[in-house]
This record gives structure tokens, sequence and C-alpha cells, in this order.
């Protein structure tokens, strides 16, 4: 009997194995697709691409204790983790980088990693930061008076918490206890600006406080803290008690688009130094050390998801462009 | 039809369209237990209760977003601003949400909003409760952005945004509130977004206006005619965006003379637009160049009762001097 209680800490959290090594191949899809993507823009072949190297953890643990089908997703743009667990696919991913005329978030129109699928529940997304968050509110406000179980996911990074929407995002949700979780992946650095000429506080969390629900810190890259977090607060935003902040402290290991040159405002050693936190190697490490990942798995894994992305990028590349016919469409709505 | 004052049109569709659909719901500052600063919403909180007639937090910004995430997810949205003055913190959810997301989307999101903002001046209300906000937001694509200037209008146009898939933007003169008072159709008669209006039918010139200015036009007109046998047809204008392109350029034929005339400052005014509408497309058709009227390019309309009427009226009789002028022209 007393075998039978020696519980992994995912067993604990309710997640099995097959549940985790799901989460650690959603990890490394997220990490080489971004490889990958920078190697097409290097190429010339992508315009414009946003990494998201070292925040991967906070993004699969994180969304995922949401539930397809029936939550709402508020990625913002360094959010491909988000994406992929909400159902995007690697394809549709690289049809975006390729601004395809079939790119499921904007038919091409948009930046890449601006998300959004109806039909997955990924609200679509601007550049201007923190827009999102009133609209976070404001879904989780319709859900809640039309009695669904939808919970609300919304996502943005440390910069975000500076602009007034954010402010009036969180605070119109905690006056209705809306069920909306907001994820803060403070990566310390909005683009060059450090968090300590963005805020006096150290934790993020602490501001939730001013809104009257909690606010708590996670290890950003411990994939199953940030997981019992989200949990937490996805229990909290069912059960009727509001909204939650979740600050998941990370780190940016690459620029932050492919436009940009850290180097100006980030030392080698800080950088390098955070990459020895980082969230895929560590995941891997705890999976092996629960003997839930061994080196055969392991290379099976990592093969078969570099051929789905390489099968990817050669069918996105393959398909077609946007027809310059279609500009003026969808301004309003068509007539159908 | 019933006679009503344009508020008391406002409400009544609003009313009537929110016991119809229950996806309708009313957000902005002061609209539940205050009943609006101007009583429009008045006794709503109790009939529709908390959920569906929402105070919101004094944030405009934050107030529309959320009604663009309330759209996103089932709800028909009416967000009022209370004056449209304070509207531009929200110019972002405007512009770059609310506007773009079909496009964005390439089709796959719609945002059906209707905000509502209380605008325009000669009610005293100074730098901050008398501006004309409508060119900047005719400006953006994806937005439609409609000002009538009857009860009739207001209330067959309110329907009409409700039923619209995307963004309108539903401008209320406040002067006009109390001051204009209309025949209004009984039952859920709906007036087309997009379309002009001949208010008054005239041979000699064109006047091409909108909002309040309406009836100060149809004032003056009245006047040339008794006065000098002149016949000037006003067309109101009603929606600023998308524009009625065909019906203002079919009065501007038949009259071959035309005049813009808006309360915004002039330059870079709806009437601007229009101008260039009717120079582009009907220049052969006109007997004299097209005559533009609007505020004086200063900040705003000021407090005092001397300079609030140099705003609107800078000189005496100034809209029938100026008609009266291009139909001798």
């Amino acid at each position: 009997v007393s075998a039978s209680v020696t519980r992994t800490p995912h067993e604990a959290l309710g997640l099995g194995d097959p549940d985790v090594i799901g989460m650690y191949r959603t990890l490394l899809m997220a990490r080489l697709l971004d490889e990958a993507a920078l190697r097409q823009n290097r190429m010339g072949r992508a315009a414009f691409i946003v990494p998201v190297a070292g925040h991967e953890g906070c993004q699969v643990g994180t969304a995922s204790a949401m539930r397809r089908g029936t939550d709402i997703w508020l990625p913002y743009y360094r959010d491909v983790g988000v994406a992929l667990v909400a159902g995007m696919t690697p394809y549709e991913i690289f049809l975006g980088v390729f601004a395809k005329a079939d790119d499921p978030a904007s038919g091409g129109r948009q930046m890449p990693s601006h998300w959004g699928s109806r039909r997955l529940g990924i609200i679509t997304s601007s550049s201007p930061i923190a827009t999102q968050v009133p609209h976070a509110a404001g879904i989780a406000y319709a859900a809640q008076l039309r009695g669904d179980d939808t919970v609300v996911g919304c996502w943005f990074g440390d910069g975000a918490t500076s602009e007034g929407d954010w402010h009036e995002g969180l605070n119109f949700a905690a006056v209705h206890r809306l069920p909306v979780i907001f994820v803060c992946e403070n990566n310390h650095y909005a683009i060059s600006v450090p968090q300590s000429k963005q805020m006096a506080v150290s934790d993020i969390a602490d501001r939730a406080a001013g809104y009257g629900f909690p606010g708590v810190v996670v290890d950003g890259n411990d994939v199953l803290a940030c997981y019992a977090a989200m949990k937490t607060a996805h229990d909290r935003a069912r059960a009727g008690d509001g909204p939650t902040l979740i600050e998941c402290k990370t780190y940016r290991f690459l620029p932050h688009t492919s436009d940009d040159d850290d180097k100006s405002y980030r030392s080698r050693e800080e950088v390098e130094e955070a990459k020895g936190h980082d969230p895929v190697g560590a995941f891997e490490a705890y999976l092996r050390s629960h003997g839930v990942l061994d080196d055969a798995r392991h290379d099976a894994l990592h093969a078969e998801v570099r051929a789905e992305i390489e099968a990817a990028i050669v069918a996105a590349w393959d398909a077609s462009d946007p027809d310059p016919a279609t500009i003026g469409r969808h301004v309003f709505e068509e007539p159908s | 039809v019933t006679r009503k004052n344009l508020l008391t049109a406002i409400r009544d569709a609003l009313h009537d369209e929110m016991v119809e659909d229950e996806r309708i719901v009313l957000l902005g500052e002061d609209v539940g237990a205050r009943g609006g600063v101007f009583r429009l919403s008045d006794g709503w909180l109790e009939e529709f209760g908390p959920g569906r007639v929402i105070d919101t937090p004094l944030a405009e910004s934050g107030l529309v977003g959320v009604a663009i995430g309330m759209a996103l997810h089932g709800l028909l949205p009416v967000a009022e601003i209370q004056f449209a003055d304070f509207i531009h913190p929200a110019y972002d959810q405007i512009a770059s949400e609310a506007a773009r997301i079909r496009y964005r989307s390439n089709g796959d999101f719609g945002c059906p909003l209707v905000i509502r903002a209380p605008c325009g001046g000669g009610v005293h209300g100074a730098l901050y409760h008398s501006q004309s906000i409508e060119a900047t937001y005719a400006h953006v694509p994806g937005l439609k952005v409609v000002m009538p200037s009857t009860p009739g209008d207001a209330a067959g146009l309110l329907r009409s945004a409700l039923r619209d898939p995307d963004p309108v933007l539903f401008l209320e003169h406040k002067r006009a509130y109390r001051a204009v008072t209309g025949d209004v159709p009984d039952g859920a008669t709906t007036t087309p977004i997009g379309r002009a209006d001949v208010k008054r039918s005239g041979t000699d010139l064109s006047v091409i206006t909108y909002g309040y200015e309406v009836h100060r036009c149809l004032e003056a007109a009245d006047r040339l005619a008794d006065e000098e046998g002149v016949s000037a047809e006003i067309v109101d204008v009603r929606t600023l965006a998308p524009l009625d392109v065909e019906g203002i350029l079919a009065s501007v034929r038949r009259t071959s003379r035309a005049i813009v005339v808006y309360e915004d400052n002039r330059t870079y005014g709806a009437g601007a637009e229009i101008a260039a509408t009717i120079a582009e497309h009907a220049f052969d058709d006109l007997d004299a160049p097209v005559v533009r009227i609007g505020a004086p390019d200063v900040p705003a309309m000021p407090f005092a009762s001397s300079l609030e009427h140099a705003f609107l009226e800078p000189e005496p009789d100034r809209l029938f001097r100026a008609m009266r002028s291009l139909a001798a022209a």
C-alpha cells in the first residue's frame, strides 16, 4: 500500500506520463521551430521573425492547463508555445512566417506571430501592446453573462504591464470577478528597457493586490510550476472566484525580433547565464530523472519533430501567395 | 408615427432593441444608477439588470476594449462615451482594434460594436464638451461613422447600427437632443447606413451638410426662398463613412452649385473630403467653385457666449449670405 502513494510531481498535479511527454514534445517543437524560422529569415525567405527561445516553459506550462474547444486564448506575439498548445500546427505557423494566402491568422496580412483562429478560439491579435487585455476581460464578461463554462487566458510580457489598457483590463476583470487568467511572461526587458526602468517593484504579481485578486510569482522556466499555478487559477476562474495574475519569471535568449540587436542592451555574460536555466533542458532532465524519458524516446521525438518542421516548411513555402486583387477584401463583412 | 425629440427617439429605439435582443448590452460611465448624464438610460438598470446595463470604471480605452471583447464573444455591446470629447483615449482600441479586426483576420473575426457619443456644441460645453470628432474617425477604414440630424433618422440608423456586423461610431449632436423634434415611425423601421437624404428639395444650389448644421441650413434655405426666391436643396449626408458619393453627386448634378457646411474645424474636416469628391467627379457639372464653410481653426469651442457664438457663426447670417452669393455666382 505504501508504494502506491509515491507519486511523481506531475502525477501529483493530475498529469500522466503521456501528458508530460506531450508537453515536452511541444516545448521541443517551439524551440526547434524557432530555430528553423530564424534560419528562414537569415536565408532571406522570411522578412520578420519573433523568437521564443527561453519562454517555451512558461508558455507550454500555463497553456497546458487550458481546455481546447472550451476556453479562449489571447496569446501575444512571442507565444508560439501557447499557439501550439491551442492547436495551431507547424504548417499553419509557417504559412504565417511566409505570409501565405492560407495563413489562418491573417492570410498573410499581418506580421508572423500575430496569432488568431476563430476555429481554435485564439483571438485575433495586433502589435500595439496590451490592447488584448481589455478584450480578455470583455470576453470573460460575455462568458459569465451567457453562462458559458469558458475560461479566458491572456498572455503578455512585462512591458505590457506599463500600458493603461493593462490596468483597465485587470481592473474591470476584478470588479466583475471574471473567469480570466492574466499570464505575464516577465523576461525583464521591454525590448531594451530593463525592468528597473519600467517599474519600481520587483514582482509584477504584487500589482494584483491593487485590483483585489491574487497575484502569484512562479519560476517561468519550471514547466510544472507554471502548469500548477495556471491550474489553480483555472479552478478559481471556473468556481466563480475571479481572475488571477501569474507572473512567470523567465528570460528571452534571443533578440526581441529578427530586426533587433540585443548586444546594445544586454551583456553576453547575462544572456549566457540565463541559458543555464533553459526550460526545455530542465524539463528534459526532469523527465529523465523520473524515468519518463530515455535516450531512445528522446532521439525519436527529436527526429519526429524535426521531420514535421521540415515538411511544414516545404509545404508552406510552396503554398500560394495572397492574390493582390484581394487587398480590398474584408474591410467590412462581405455579402454571403 | 410619433413626434419625439432626438434623445427620446434614440432612447426608445435602443430600449426596444434591448427588449427584443438580449445580446445587446449597454456599458459606459454613469449609464446605470444615474441613467446616463443625459438620462437616456433612466430606469434601465432596474429593467434590464446590472448584467446588461453596466456602469464602467472611468476609463474610455478600457471600456471600448471590454466592449470589443464582448462583441467577440456573442454579445452586441453598445459602448456609451459620455461626451465625444473623451473618446480619444480609446482611439487605439477603435482604430487599431475594432476597425481592423475583420481585415487583419482576413474575415475570420468580426466586431459588431456600436459606440455612441454625444458630440457637437452650442450648449456652453466649452473646449471639452463641444467637440466634433467625426473627421478623425471617418478617416479610419473598417469603421462606420453615422451622425443623424433628425429623430426619425436617429431611430432608424441606430437600429441599423445594432444589426451591423461591423463597428459603428454613432454620433449624437447634443444640441439636437432636445432642440430637434420630428416624426419617428412606430415599429422597428431601419434607415440604411451609407445613404444620404435630401431634407429639402431645391433647384438652384445643393447644400451638403450633416448633424445640427442641417437645421441651420434648413432655416437659411427657407429664408432664402422667402426673401430671394432662391431654391436650395439640403442634402443630409447622415453617414460620414462610408460616404454616399452617388447621393451627393446626384444632387450637385441637378443644381450645378455646391456648398458644404459643417460644424467641425474647417481644415481637414469632413467637408474637405466632400468638397474634393464633388470637384473630382462633378467638376464639369459645376457653374461655380465648391464653397466650404466650417468652424475657425481654433483648438475648440470656447465657453463664453460671445466666443461660442463666434465659433458657430463668425459673421451674421453667414450661411444665408454664403448660399445667396453662391446662387448668384
